[in-house]
């Protein structure tokens, strides 16, 4: 973890560089034929949808070599990931329906792709909660890496609902076998603001990562203080 | 091209998509750096006693 200290300043610069830049674009971007001026919210509601999902991805990837490999650096960041990655879910359903109010009329429906994201937020929630309630530290880890794991089947539910089942939800746009729908002067605002949320949770997570090894030696330091006591 | 900051008559869910974005962001921020930041002077509290322990 050391070779992350001096990289941690210069990725929450890069955020703020990316996140200006971004934001910039998406407002010089112009109106959408269809949409009006709603299409920029896809700069706020796109990235941290994609982030929710990647997030949960490392969450998932972390528990394993938790479980498996039983390595703490691993338990410390699927635990670091959680809550920034509840946060972009939060942010991807919150968004998803401002846009929806004004585009389909409704504030949200249950449809596949947002209900499959809305169980995405209650694994990151479950996976939370699960390790606030278990007091042994170790126990805690090991049954949250279980649920982490077990959420992973969510994720190509998440991914293909909109190929799966007929959505209101539109279908990808970014990510298909015959290149971005988008085009370019929506398309670069997005993949800039995708960049800045990306570099931003790397930045939190390697934080929360040299947090939690930290809190750790602090418990290590208590304990071995109030045996010596 | 300008920026453009006429959202009418839109304004209402862009500027609040806009704004909780950039308030739940900033949150998660500072939340991280304080909670960093304190767990960092916990530990030097500790390890500061811990020396003056070892000393005596």
């Amino acid at each position: 973890m050391r070779f992350t200290a001096p990289l941690t300043p210069w990725l929450w610069s890069l955020a703020l560089c990316l996140l200006v830049a971004g934001a910039t674009a998406a407002f010089m971007a112009p109106e959408d034929y269809q949409q009006g001026d709603t299409v920029r919210i896809m700069f706020v509601h796109v990235p941290a949808a994609s982030l929710g999902l990647a997030i949960y991805a490392a969450l998932g990837i972390s528990s394993f070599f938790s479980l498996v490999f039983r390595h703490p650096l691993a338990d410390a960041a699927a635990r670091a990931a959680a809550l920034p990655g509840a946060a972009y879910t939060a942010l991807a359903l919150v968004t998803g329906s401002l846009w929806g109010q004004p585009m389909w009329g409704t504030w949200w429906v249950w449809d596949a792709r947002l209900t499959s994201v809305l169980v995405l937020f209650f694994f990151y929630l479950g996976y939370m909660a699960l390790r606030a309630s278990i007091d042994d530290e170790q126990k805690a880890a090991r049954a949250a890496a279980v649920l982490g794991l077990v959420g992973l089947i969510n994720l190509p539910i998440v991914r293909f609902s909109v190929d799966w089942w007929n959505t209101l939800h539109q279908p990808a746009s970014l990510l298909r076998a015959d290149g971005p729908s988008l085009s370019a002067v929506y398309l670069w605002p997005l993949l800039i603001m995708m960049a800045a949320y990306g570099v931003l949770f790397l930045a939190l997570w390697l934080t929360a990562i040299r947090t939690e090894v930290i809190r750790r030696r602090v418990v290590t330091l208590r304990a071995r203080r109030a045996l010596e006591a | 091209m300008m920026i453009d900051l006429d959202m009418s008559p839109y304004a209402a869910f862009v500027w609040a998509a806009w704004a909780i974005s950039a308030a739940v962001l900033a949150g998660l921020c500072l939340r991280a750096l304080a909670a960093s930041r304190r767990w960092r002077h916990t530990l030097s509290a500790l390890e500061a006693d811990r020396a003056a322990g070892d000393e005596a």
